[in-house]
């Protein structure tokens, strides 16, 4: 059984179908693209498999489980983690603070262990630091943990917001556009972290790019949205030669 | 000592050492000018009041400045807090003959009782956003004030009396209103004191800074940063933004219960509209989210307008333009600059040692 | 009959409140804050028309006038002198700094008027007009207050829809960056709107005092209150829903003052504004807007 199963599903704001009859299976350990034009309705499907979005028909199941209708918070504690294509860190908080409310339902005490500072306060404090300060490690963040968010560069942005996802142990890891601004360099290095990160965090990842080189040279296999519908799906190869494929990025 | 070191330096240690130290040392200092008879009668009457505003500021920051809700009711809070606290401290005053205990219970219950209302309050109102939940913050503090000022409450061996809009009860031989409608309570015995106040202060920032430097704590202010990705990593928004509501609540009804019993007559439009904005005028000025700011900035403000007398008149509008002109100058293009350059600094310096850790 | 009664009643106060609700939610579609000091230029109108009327003999119109011209100037000053430096501030200094305008315009008056109330004159003379054998009676300032809230309504409708000031206003509101690069003059255009929105208080001071004939410094704070409330009732922003809003509201005032309690009539305004919300979050005609993930 695939771990994410997508089934027929569709989403209309008002008299817009965004998304219709988008049908997915992704493996365990896999590391597949979403990608289309702009305006493809890459977002709303992230938006529907994270419970942002309600979708209107369709079916979608994580490791058989039924995610249609659960709140975000609640999917999250299911297994899936994502990232936004405009950030959204918490900017008051320092990237150290970032990642560990991240780790907010990985490490718990109570409410009166969070007022009075007693019983296990300290202990998970300092096992919360280490965990975070692992995962900042991985981003080559550590450096900068106790600068607020707000002031870090764009590309060490887009990275403290994957090692914020991760935090939160994900079984599923979307990424929506991680590459977005950075430059051919950034690009090349992100890529080879997202491999690395798959590899030591047994994490599936699914992302959007809507440049298909890039995700090309990663990613095994890849599913092309146009005007909310499936175009093609195969592996990198495939898709690259499907001619409906190309004439949707460079037109007729 | 070397660990003492690291707390400070590290932003959270700081706040906190500060907000005590100022604390601390200003009780110090009043207390030894208090025992040299140094202190005029009109700065003494208002030792109590700055305590309860000071915790009204602290916990009013944790809605506005952590939370980042903007509410204008928190004097509604502080108004159930004062009168369930003055009838707690009424009824339990045959049985509890030891006043600093008498008063410690009579906070406890003024909190619960604001917290109660906080939840009632809160459960519904917080899906709103922003200005909305601000307007429906206003107009419940308004409710409450308007309810109260039509509550009648006796007390004989029979024991409570309650009515609403008149007072449709006849208390036995040797019964007492506690709450008399629009003339509110009167006749209270004044059980707080400075050190007592001194001491919900002491407790109030400890709690509040306990919890800001917590896993609740930093969830709060995801909800506040960006609600979306707070959503996204797990953090049940509604919870979080509940909790932070009704601790706030809480408080503000600790400090109405200190604040009431600080005077014989109380009546509820002392906790109207008016009394909130003042409250958030401490939490702005002070700084969102700047919890020593918001002692300060009570203190400043609470003691401002009685130093003024000397002015006679034209006190509130010297108050009102020094408002003004404080506003201004805090978002002013100079000060946005000097701040500005600092986070440039940061930036430039998280960009070095990327490069230097790469 | 006093079923009747009331509702007129309702209905003129409700006339009042939607006219100073329309000010503030011109104020609030285009400066995007809560003027807190709107009900305080009410006060200023109500003073300027007691004095041109008592202290000079003026005609009661030329009263009117004048307050109107000083609130329109008044809301300019406060705009550029107080609003203005703060527009790239977050928006609770902005209301921070309303309130100490507000606190500034009281105690101004407070010192130049004392704290006694003064005895207005309504400015609209004629006896009450008696229907169905004097069984109900209609004053002539209520038929004046709501004739004039309608056409004030109906004139900010076509102003806003029809003119191009009324356009740039909108356009303003929605997007200030966007308009100024269309060549509007963002600055003129917020003036503009305060202007507005601080005449339209001045009329409704001069109503609301000859309706309610007591003036103190702190007249216009409450109905400043309820006309806000008022304004997000009917959906902040909509100049048809701050007209509703108002009149609803000062109809529900009227009645729950009449059949329930008259000490409880703001607590059942409140709660009523309270239900609504909860409801309809954006108010009876407000425009709904979700963030963009």
């Amino acid at each position: 059984m695939a771990m994410l199963e997508v089934t027929s599903l569709g989403i209309s704001f008002g008299g817009l179908r965004a998304v219709d009859e988008l049908s997915m299976k992704i493996e365990k350990g896999g590391l597949v693209g979403l990608i289309g034009p702009n305006g493809a309705g890459k977002t709303t499907v992230f938006n529907m498999l994270t419970g942002v979005y309600r979708p209107t028909d369709g079916g979608i199941r994580l490791d058989g489980e039924n995610l249609i209708g659960k709140k975000p918070h609640d999917i999250c504690r299911l297994g899936v983690a994502r990232t936004f294509q405009n950030i959204r860190l918490f900017g008051g908080l320092t990237v150290l603070d970032n990642v560990k409310t991240g780790l907010h339902n990985q490490v718990t005490y109570s409410l009166a262990e969070s007022l009075l500072h007693l019983g296990s306060y300290r202990k998970k404090e300092r096992q919360m630091d280490e965990k975070a300060l692992e995962l900042l490690g991985v981003f080559g963040l550590e450096n900068v943990a106790d600068y607020q968010a707000s002031n870090l560069p764009y590309g060490k942005q887009r990275k403290l917001e994957i090692a914020r996802a991760l935090a939160t142990d994900p079984k599923l890891l979307l990424l929506d556009e991680p590459a977005a601004g950075m430059n051919p360099n950034e690009t090349g290095e992100l890529m080879e972290t997202i491999e690395l990160v798959r590899k030591r965090f047994g994490v599936t990842v699914l992302l959007i790019e809507h440049d298909m080189k890039l995700v090309s040279g990663i990613c095994e296999y890849l599913y092309v949205l146009n005007f909310g519908r499936l175009l093609a799906a195969g592996t990198p190869g495939e898709v690259l030669q499907n001619p409906e494929v190309v004439t949707a990025y460079l037109g007729e | 000592m070397q660990k003492l070191k690291r707390y400070a330096a590290s932003k959270a240690g700081r706040d906190t050492l500060i907000s005590f130290g100022i604390v601390i040392a200003a009780f110090i200092v009043m207390q030894s000018l208090l025992a040299a008879d140094a202190v005029s009668s009109l700065l003494e009457s208002l030792l109590v009041p700055i305590c309860a505003y000071i915790i009204m500021a602290v916990s009013l920051n944790l809605t506005v400045g952590i939370l980042g809700e903007l509410s204008l009711g928190h004097a509604g809070f502080m108004s159930v807090g004062a009168f369930s606290g003055i009838v707690a401290a009424t009824c339990l005053s045959d049985m509890v003959a030891f006043e600093p205990l008498l008063l410690a219970i009579s906070i406890v219950i003024g909190g619960i009782c604001a917290a109660i209302a906080g939840v009632i309050i809160g459960v519904p109102v917080l899906r709103l956003k922003g200005d909305y939940l601000a307007i429906v913050t206003l107009a419940f503090g308004e409710i409450i004030k308007n309810i109260i000022n039509v509550l009648y409450i006796g007390l004989d061996s029979a024991g409570l009396h309650f009515s609403l809009l008149e007072q449709s009860f006849t208390l036995a031989e040797g019964g007492e209103m506690v709450i008399n409608g629009p003339m509110g309570v009167s006749g209270v015995s004044r059980i707080s004191t400075f050190t007592s106040g001194f001491v919900l202060v002491l407790i109030t920032l400890l709690l509040i800074l306990n919890l800001i430097n917590s896993r609740a704590g930093r969830a709060i202010m995801s909800v506040r940063d960006n609600k979306i990705a707070a959503d996204s990593i797990g953090i049940s928004t509604t919870r979080y933004k509940l909790m932070a509501f009704v601790i706030s609540a809480a408080f503000a009804g600790m400090a109405g219960t200190l604040y009431g019993l600080n005077y014989t007559t109380v009546t509820a439009t002392r906790f109207d509209f008016n009394t909130s904005i003042l409250i958030l005028v401490f939490v702005v000025l002070g700084g969102l989210g700047n919890i020593w700011g918001s002692i300060i900035a009570a203190t400043l403000l609470t003691v401002l307008p009685e130093i003024l007398r000397e002015v006679g008149d034209f006190r509130m509008l010297i108050y009102a333009i020094l408002l003004i002109v404080m506003m201004l100058f805090n978002n002013s293009s100079l000060k946005r600059r000097i701040l500005e350059k600092r986070g440039m600094r940061q930036m430039e310096k998280a960009e070095r040692s990327g490069k230097e850790g790469a | 009959m006093s079923f009747l009664s009331h509702l007129i009643n309702g209905v003129s106060l409700g006339s009042i409140y939607a006219i100073i609700a329309l000010g503030y939610t011109m104020v609030y579609g285009i400066a995007k804050m809560l003027n807190f000091a709107h009900g305080d230029v009410i006060m200023v109108g109500g003073y300027m028309s007691f004095c041109a009327t008592v202290y000079l003999g003026w005609p009661p119109l030329a009263g009117v006038a004048l307050a109107v011209i000083v609130c329109t100037a008044l809301g300019i000053v406060i705009e550029r002198l107080a609003y203005k430096p703060l527009r790239m501030a977050p928006s609770l200094a902005v209301l921070i700094t309303a309130i100490g305008v507000s606190y500034f315009l009281q105690n101004a008056a407070l010192l130049i008027w004392g704290s006694s109330p003064k005895s207005f004159t309504s400015v609209v003379g004629g006896s009450p007009i008696a229907l169905f054998g004097g069984q109900l009676t209609i004053s002539p300032v209520t038929i004046v207050t709501v004739v004039t809230c309608v056409i004030i309504m109906v004139a900010l409708t076509l102003f806003t829809s029809k003119s191009k000031a009324g356009t740039a206003m909108r356009a303003v509101s929605e997007d200030k960056g966007a308009a100024q690069l269309m060549g509007i003059n963002v600055n003129t255009t917020i003036s503009l709107t305060f202007a507005i929105g601080s005449g339209l208080a001045a009329i409704a001071g001069v109503l609301l005092c000859s309706a309610y004939p007591t003036l103190m410094p702190t007249t216009g704070a409450m109905p400043g209150i309820k006309a806000f409330t008022a304004a997000v009732f009917g959906g902040i922003g909509s100049i048809p829903g701050a007209f509703v809003g108002g009149v609803l509201l000062g109809v529900i005032e009227i009645f729950a003052g009449a059949y329930i309690s008259t000490q409880l009539s703001n607590a059942i305004v409140f709660a009523v504004l309270i239900v609504v919300l909860l409801v309809k979050p954006d108010g009876l005609l407000g425009k709904r807007v979700s963030e963009k993930v």
